[in-house]
């Protein structure tokens, strides 16, 4: 029972003011988050979860090289495969790993590589497909040893 | 900058290789100091072209989130004798190229 909505509307924004000093604290300040990024992507179309395989070791020892394998579900034919696949790793200070552009004469839609990873955290990946949707897949990765980030 | 290519020489037309190249660079993220305390300004390869036989097959951008001495590994289908050229550019404009030949039969 809404008796009095503005009053809640207020209240919601009196906690919210309330709660700000105690936000979560990065290390470093993101340039940008993951989903400002992806949305430049996507252009705002839907992500569907599935079709991506992101290969990761669930604990990485050293955050500085950690292997990644990522792969979409494609025929990679000339009317259906994977245009480009986005890498994030939301902790990191530059989310943004990498992004790969593909077409249909590589035959197969996989690709793997080595990145930097600054703690433990999610790792996601999109694809976008041929025709116009957007798929992702992710990882969670226990670092015991984070990337180089903070200057040691 | 030097770079490693691993790829079949040869292989038989319509064949999905598989391609494997690693290159030297630092990939210095800007989030590191030298030894007097100064910034180590960022300088990453941001940008990785492989063209087969002059066409444009796979592309990548890059930021500081991959390890140094980057290494990539991806497919091509085979369909014609010719060559894999590798171009690539750091954030120092520092260019790159390599390249390796293919012969496909069949």
């Amino acid at each position: 029972m809404v008796k009095n909505p503005e009053r809640r509307t207020f209240v919601a924004w009196l906690g919210a003011l309330l709660a700000l000093p105690f936000a979560p604290r990065r290390a470093l300040a993101q340039s940008e988050p993951v989903e400002a990024m992806l949305q430049k992507v996507t252009g705002g179309a839907a992500v569907q979860s599935g079709r991506v395989n992101l290969d990761i070791p669930v604990l990485a020892e050293n955050g500085n090289s950690v292997s990644l394998k990522v792969s979409v579900d494609s025929p990679m034919s000339a009317s259906d495969f994977v245009k480009s696949i986005h890498l994030y790793a939301e902790k990191n200070p530059r989310p943004n790993i990498a992004n790969f552009y593909l077409n249909p004469r590589v035959g197969r839609a996989q690709i793997s590589t080595r990145v930097r990873l600054a703690g433990t955290q999610r790792v996601l990946a999109v694809a976008a497909l041929s025709d116009g949707s957007f798929w992702s897949g992710t990882a969670e990765v226990s670092v015991t040893n984070s990337s180089c980030y903070d200057g040691t | 900058m030097t770079a490693r290519i691993q790829m079949p020489k040869q292989a038989t037309r319509g064949q999905v290789v598989e391609i494997r190249i690693a290159i030297q660079h630092p990939m210095e993220t800007g989030f590191r100091r030298d030894d007097g305390g100064r910034e180590i300004p960022k300088n990453v390869i941001n940008k990785l072209i492989c063209r087969y036989n002059g066409v444009e097959v796979f592309r990548a951008e890059m930021g500081s989130g991959v390890a140094a001495n980057p290494y990539l590994d991806f497919f091509v289908v085979a369909d014609a004798s010719g060559e894999l050229v590798f171009d690539w550019v750091d954030d120092n404009g520092m260019t790159g190229s390599e390249r390796a030949p293919i012969v496909v039969t069949g």
